[in-house]
């Protein structure tokens, strides 16, 4: 009896187990169609429709709902025309005949399909910021750290309860620094909100230590009155707390700015002293006004673009390459208009300035006619793109670092070029007295030649940082031959070091003056000063001495 | 003798080649297209030469207009807008052209104007404009402010919820008249003007760092802010790559730009552009039967499968067919019988509405808001129900209040309404 007991036990206990299984089984089988319901009314919804719908999808605490949500920020969430299947496509990048698919549940492989027989489902920004803070909630447990960083800073800016309940759990097994003040700084202004004074006065001080705008504003929000004109923060003592910070705040950042407008004068003085030192050769050196010289530049720019077409997928490198690349092509094109035109015309500055201008409208249409008048799309590369972020108040992008540091690094190159180089003493001996230098056995008419391929072939480098500024396109060189001139001409006619220090006190004036002035004035300004220094000083800053400058 | 027949002989093949001369040009409809196919603006104009030689095309392959081919007369006025008023005039007077499709920038616009009264031609303006104007000779077929800025900065602050604005624009008539409507709007809608911002900046500007900064600080006080940009051409692809570097997003501060389509994206890397905004009346990526026709026809015309379509070109579409009718209907090329003929008809415009000819010389055209997808395409995430009429007039400048045109009733292209005088057909 016992036994059957015992055995009539194991029995029930079994079919109990396969009830509760199933159950199990049914229950996941029902989240995964409510889940599915839920995306698929993403297909027809309004934009504010599909807000509701990603918070009913977050709660459901589904298991693929980071992937789906991450596919629907980055525009790869699409559905099928013919069954209306939602499906993630797993990339989007290059011109694909198909799309990869993945089953949106299981997270599987679900075949391919051309790209016109499925419908993107929609993002706008507003909804994008939605999906960014929802996403970064996932992101705040990976082991990526700048990922954690920038899920931090994703929360930041939509603190309700449940994000930061999510990052006061995180600060505690938070190992980094850097996200742990992130954290703090979150908490602190989601603390500011609360109704203890201890704690307000207590976010005030982490606050004060930070630089973000966010901060400051909510500071200056507490110190601010309200519509009846009382306070919005009551207590006195906390208020005082947040006037100081917000004065250490804001002094701090005036001091950041500062350092950011000279950088920007530094790095709009390096673009003018990279398009003048080619001009300070042939110019300065061998007193060619060359009118073409914009154009040699945009020569460099589009060699940069040939180059990047050439190899399509490595913009990094291709940068790289388009170096040496435009400097030949600039320098063989400058050769070449020296050796067929400019030759002729030594001691004739007038027909020298007609005829390069001539050169450089012929040489606007020659692209025209191979490229077409569009502009042409240069791609920086990933590691030009973006900003080096100091610290909160201080960034400064890439793109003008490396060209500082390009235009310095040209400088010195060219120096070394004029005084340790057998080239260089000739280009020097010829400018100084050509006759002499004939007498004494050196090729005036190569080394002219030379020279004039040097400075054209600097040209080509400037086209090169250009292309990473501006457009590349047939007008690109014309918009920056005067600014080369009065560069040249600022700094001393022939005088390197004029150049660099013309262009960067140019660049410096120019963005003190451009908050003020605004941008068409401040270039007036700059213009009328110039102006008025060449009738004091009518050789520039560094004027040449000696014979040269007796001849000129 | 044997002279006198080969002299005869000369003479009778000159006078036949004079006379069959004389036969073929009464047997052509000439139309003029005064695009610069050379200089900075070359860029967008040769698109829309391009566009009106389709159209003629495929008139002739329909057989023409009152049983006559038209044949195009294009000249090259090379942006250079004193040359546009020669062009014009050679155009009237040598070539005597049933009408014109030409114009861009809203200055060679004004260089013309004369031209066009003095001669009495008829011109078809295809781009969006500052407004504040309406020739009995001209056609307004791109959209006047309120059927493009004031769209667009509704909805700003009612979709996006923007409390602070900067109107961002380069140095020229149309920016400068589109801000002053737009600040006039603005503050009539309660915006303090501490929350306004305006700036200009020349043509072609590259060096956008400092603005930028300024932008973001602007933008960093608490409240939702939006830049209203009137940058023409050039100056945008240095102005946007500049707002990528400084991590600037469309989710932070977007931007809504009059000037940058589908043409001006595909001169540039539109992956840092993604999620700006662009307020039109057309874009490319619209689905409508019309549209994708209108698109195939352009790639086999132009054989190459790459170039894109824009809003200019579709105002283009809408005045050629529009002036077709209303040949059909008066029966005669004739420049007064036309425009006569010409207010109240109808044709379909290319997103599946009806574009009607308006008595002020506009017609009425949908808004669309989109944003900037990575492949310089658009998405429309915004769009008016049905369409808006062209307001030649802003209601919002104390100036042009109380102006209306009217070329059907009043006769008259600068109507107060409130001293019941017409003072001609230009505002200045």
């Amino acid at each position: 009896m016992k036994e059957h007991l015992r055995r009539g036990g194991h029995w029930l206990l079994f079919l109990l187990l396969v009830l509760w299984g199933a159950r199990v089984a049914d229950a996941q089988s029902s989240t995964d169609a409510t889940f599915l319901s839920t995306l698929g009314e993403l297909r027809e919804a309004a934009f504010v429709d599909k807000e509701a719908i990603i918070d009913k999808l977050s709660q459901s605490g589904h298991p693929s709902i980071h992937a789906v949500l991450t596919a629907f920020l980055e525009d790869r969430l699409y559905f099928r025309n013919e069954d209306q299947k939602v499906f993630l496509v797993k990339t989007t990048e290059g011109d694909l005949a198909s799309f990869d698919l993945i089953d949106p549940v299981s997270l599987k492989n679900a075949g391919a399909e051309v790209p016109d027989k499925l419908t993107k489902i929609g993002t706008n920004n507003r909804l994008r910021r939605v999906l960014r803070t929802s996403v970064a909630r996932f992101g705040l447990s990976s082991p990526d750290l700048s990922v954690r960083l920038e899920a931090v800073r994703d929360m930041m800016r939509a603190l309700d309860d449940a994000n930061v309940d999510l990052l006061r759990e995180r600060k505690n097994i938070e190992t980094d620094s850097a996200v742990r003040k992130e954290i703090d700084t979150g908490l602190a202004l989601a603390a500011l909100d609360g109704t203890d004074p201890r704690g307000r006065m207590d976010a005030i001080t982490v606050l004060s230590g930070s630089l973000s705008q966010d901060a400051r504003n909510k500071l200056a929000a507490l110190v601010d009155k309200n519509a009846e004109g009382n306070f919005v923060e009551t207590d006195e003592q906390v208020r005082k707390a947040a006037q100081a910070a917000i004065e250490h705040i804001d002094q701090w950042r005036s001091f950041y700015s500062a350092i950011q407008t000279l950088f920007f004068g530094l790095s709009l003085g390096s673009v003018l002293v990279l398009v003048a030192i080619g001009l300070a050769i042939t110019f300065g050196v061998m007193g060619v006004i060359n009118m073409a010289h914009g154009e040699l530049m945009m020569i460099g720019a589009y060699t940069t673009y040939v180059v990047q077409i050439a190899m399509p997928g490595h913009s990094g490198t291709s940068i790289l390459i388009s170096i040496p690349a435009a400097f030949i092509v600039a320098g063989v094109t400058g050769i070449f208009i020296e050796r067929t035109i400019i030759r002729f015309l030594y001691g004739r500055p007038l027909e020298t300035l007609l005829a390069t201008f001539g050169v450089s409208l012929f040489l606007q249409q020659l692209v025209r006619s191979i490229f077409s008048a569009l502009n042409r799309a240069v791609e920086t590369p990933e590691w030009m793109s973006g900003t080096l972020q100091l610290n909160e108040a201080l960034g400064i992008t890439y793109n003008r670092l490396y060209i500082v540091i390009f235009t310095l690094l040209v400088f010195a190159a060219l120096l070394l070029v004029l005084k340790r180089t057998r080239l260089g003493l000739e280009i020097r001996a010829v400018s100084q007295n050509r006759a002499m230098a004939r007498a004494l056995g050196v090729r005036s008419e190569w080394v002219d030649a030379m020279t004039f391929g040097l400075g054209s072939g600097i040209a080509g480098l400037a086209g090169v940082a250009l292309s990473q500024l501006t457009n590349v396109g047939p007008n690109l060189g014309q918009s920056y031959i005067i600014d080369s001139f009065m560069v040249v001409v600022f700094g001393g006619v022939g005088s390197l070091w004029g150049a660099l220090i013309g262009g960067m006190s140019m660049g410096i004036i120019n963005n003190l003056l451009e908050p003020y002035a605004g941008a068409v004035l401040a270039k007036i300004f700059v213009l009328v000063a110039l102006i008025l220094f060449i009738q004091i000083r009518p050789r520039g800053l560094f004027p040449q001495t000696g014979r040269s400058a007796e001849n000129s | 003798m044997k002279h006198k027949t080969i002299f005869m002989a000369a003479l009778l093949l000159i006078a036949g080649l004079t006379l069959s001369g004389v036969a073929a040009a009464q047997n052509t409809i000439k139309v003029g297209i005064l695009h610069s196919l050379s200089g900075t603006m070359a860029i967008s104009e040769t698109t829309l030469k391009d566009t009106i030689l389709m159209m003629i095309d495929a008139q002739n392959k329909k057989g023409g207009l009152l049983g006559k081919k038209l044949e195009a007369v294009v000249v090259d006025p090379a942006s250079n807008w004193p040359l546009f008023a020669e062009k014009a005039a050679q155009l009237l007077e040598k070539d005597k052209v049933a009408v014109v499709f030409g114009c861009w920038t809203s200055v060679s616009r004004k260089s013309v104007l004369p031209v066009f009264e003095k001669d009495n031609g008829l011109l078809f303006y295809p781009v969006q404009y500052e407004g504040e104007e309406s020739s009995k000779n001209v056609i307004y077929t791109g959209a006047a402010p309120n059927q493009q800025a004031i769209p667009a900065v509704d909805y700003l602050m009612k979709e996006v919820g923007v409390k602070r604005w900067v109107l961002e624009g380069t140095d020229y008539v149309y920016p400068r008249t589109t801000n002053k409507i737009l600040e006039a709007y603005l503050l009539s809608k309660g915006v303090k003007s501490e929350d306004i911002s305006i700036n200009y900046t020349p043509f072609g500007y590259s060096d956008w760092q400092t603005r930028v900064a300024a932008i973001k600080k602007f933008g960093s006080a608490g409240k939702k802010t939006a830049v209203v940009s009137t940058i023409n051409g050039d100056a945008n692809v240095p102005f946007y790559k500049e707002l990528g570097n400084q991590k600037i997003s469309a989710e932070d501060i977007p931007v809504v730009a009059f000037s940058v389509g589908e043409e001006e994206l595909s001169g540039l890397d539109a992956k840092p552009l993604v999620g700006h905004l662009a307020a039109w009346n057309y874009f490319e990526s619209i689905s409508n039967p019309a549209n994708k026709t209108f698109i195939d026809q352009w790639h086999a015309y132009i054989k190459n499968p790459k170039r894109t379509t824009n809003d200019p070109m579709e105002a283009h579409y809408i005045g050629f067919n529009l002036w077709v009718k209303a040949v059909q209907k008066a029966g005669t090329t004739d420049v007064e019988k036309v425009l006569a003929a010409l207010p109240g008809l109808e044709t379909p415009n290319l997103t599946g509405g009806v574009a009607q000819l308006l008595p002020n010389h506009h017609i009425t055209k949908p808004v669309y808001i989109g944003e900037v997808r990575a492949d310089g395409q658009f998405d429309v995430v915004w769009k008016t129900t049905g369409t808006v009429p062209g307001d030649a007039w802003s209601d919002f400048l104390p100036g042009s209040k109380n102006i209306t045109a009217d070329w059907v009733t009043l006769k008259c292209g600068n109507y107060n309404t409130t001293t019941k005088k017409c003072s001609g057909q230009n505002y200045q």
